[in-house]
This record gives C-alpha cells, sequence and structure tokens, in this order.
C-alpha cells in the first residue's frame, strides 16, 4: 500500500498514492496506517485526491485506522472524489468524518 | 475482443456485453472488478449510474469471495454485465456455499451515532447493494449461487409519463 508522509506543524499529512482501497489491500492499508501514525500529531489529514474507487472493506479500513488512533487524535479526509465520497454518504460515514474538498482547504481551516 | 489477461482474469467485451472469470481470492477479485470498472465506464452511461454500478459490483463480488468459498477451496466467479437500451443487467455465478437460509440479508447497517470505538468497520455490503440496485434477485440452481442485478439505465422519475 502506497502511503506517504509529511508532517507541517501540528498536522500530519498522509497521502494516499493508489487509485483504489479495496477489500484486497485493506488490511495492509490499516496496518500501513498503524505505523504511520505510530507516533506524532494530533492531527492527521488523510489525503484521498488520488483514491478513485473505495469499497466497503477499504472504508472498513479508514474507520479502523481513525480507531486505532486513540483518544484525542482526529483523522480528517481530503479530496474526496465522487464514488468515494458517496461511499462515506450512504453509510452515513460523512458525519463521522471531517471532511474537506482539498488538502489546501484542510490545512487552511487548522488556522480557523 | 476477448482475452485471457496474464493475471488469470478472462475479459470478454463484446457490444454492450462485459464478462469476467477468476478465481475467487482477493488479488483476482481486485484485478476483475477494476476491468469491470475500466468496461462499464466506456458504456456510455450517465456518472452516477456508472458510479452506482461500480459500488455494486464491487460489494457483490467480495460478498462471493469472503463468504461463497469459506473453508474450501476458492472455485471461480463468474461475472457478466449486459448493456441494453433501457437497463443493465448483471449477472454473477459461483459455486460455492449458499446464502444462509438461501435468501438475501436485509442489508441493515450498524449505526454510526456511537463512540468512535464502536463505530462499524464493515456490515455494509448488502445495505449499498440494496440501495443502489434498482433489483436484485438470488436464486440457487444447480450447485450454483446466481445473483441477478439491474439497473435502470434512466431513474423512473425522468422519463416521459
Amino acid at each position: 500500500m502506497a502511503l506517504s508522509s509529511k508532517t507541517t506543524g501540528e498536522t500530519q499529512i498522509i497521502t494516499v498514492d493508489a487509485a483504489r482501497i479495496d477489500a484486497a489491500m485493506a488490511i495492509q492499508f490499516k496496518e500501513d496506517m498503524r505505523t504511520q501514525t505510530a507516533d506524532g500529531a494530533g492531527r492527521i489529514i488523510l489525503d484521498l485526491s488520488a483514491v478513485e474507487f473505495i469499497d466497503s472493506s477499504g472504508l472498513g479500513a479508514i474507520v479502523a485506522s481513525m480507531k486505532q488512533l486513540g483518544n484525542g487524535r482526529r483523522l480528517e479526509l481530503a479530496g474526496l472524489q465522487p464514488v468515494v465520497a458517496k461511499v462515506f454518504r450512504l453509510t452515513r460515514m460523512d458525519t463521522v468524518f471531517k471532511l474537506h474538498p482539498n488538502l489546501d482547504d484542510a490545512l487552511a481551516s487548522e488556522l480557523e | 475482443m476477448k482475452r485471457q489477461g496474464a493475471n488469470g482474469v478472462t475479459v470478454n467485451c463484446e457490444d454492450g456485453r462485459l464478462e469476467v472469470a477468476f478465481p475467487a481470492v482477493e488479488a483476482e477479485a481486485s484485478r476483475a472488478i477494476a476491468s469491470l470498472h475500466a468496461g462499464l465506464s466506456n458504456l456510455g452511461l450517465p456518472g452516477q449510474k456508472t458510479a452506482d454500478i461500480k459500488i455494486v459490483l464491487a460489494e457483490a463480488i467480495n460478498n462471493v469471495v469472503e463468504h461463497a468459498y469459506a473453508e474450501r477451496a476458492p472455485g471461480m466467479v463468474r461475472v457478466s454485465v449486459l448493456d441494453s437500451k433501457d437497463y443493465l443487467e448483471v449477472q454473477i455465478t459461483d459455486t460455492g456455499h449458499p446464502l444462509p437460509g438461501l435468501k438475501m440479508p436485509d442489508g441493515i447497517p450498524a449505526s454510526v451515532e456511537t463512540d468512535t470505538s464502536n463505530l462499524p468497520e464493515g456490515g455494509f455490503g448488502w445495505f449499498l447493494i440494496r440501495t443502489l440496485a434498482d433489483e436484485v434477485r438470488y436464486d440457487r440452481r444447480n450447485g450454483q449461487n446466481l445473483l441477478f442485478l439491474r439497473f435502470e439505465r434512466t431513474k423512473k422519475a425522468d422519463r416521459p409519463q
């Protein structure tokens, strides 16, 4: 699973460098997210702008990634493409995560 | 056009028809779903409808891989998509376990109005299938599971009365 990470100030940005997050990679995604977030920022933005498709297993892996962060740390999502946004909306997970149209908006919202 | 992919996924695309056959393991299913999604994008459907069909196909195929061949050697999964003027019909067949009670689950999703630690990480598959497909039927015949999915090409409300 291709994840890359950088930290700016108090915010860690994790970018998914893959077009799909599906059942075949869900477990690896969760484990890689655990590694990436092992120590660090209280606020994590997952940049999904490269992701064209997600299935319910991929969605579950993102939920699991937030749960494993523990108390007081936030996982926010940026750049959801239409099909990805639809899966979040139908499952009502759009009410669970803070969603940003893109990474720039996500970073700007920190300053509010 | 028919080609045997190097990955074991057979894709057959003729006029208005897509077919794939693959062994029921996650990696093969992932490639097959990606092939079907690419084919769907070429059928000239409205974007929202294409999105719905992509989501349902992935969930229905993942269900087969996850449940039908649980604790037995993975058999083949065959998927055909037939596009006609008014609707698109999908048939998925496998030779795995029948659905429990020979019926499709209701697909009522777990609530997300709960503490973070209790959020559901799964159980959305049948909910998505039932929500997005215009018709879903299941049948068990001669040791095979058959799932029929039907999508209207245009929403009923959009049609002239």
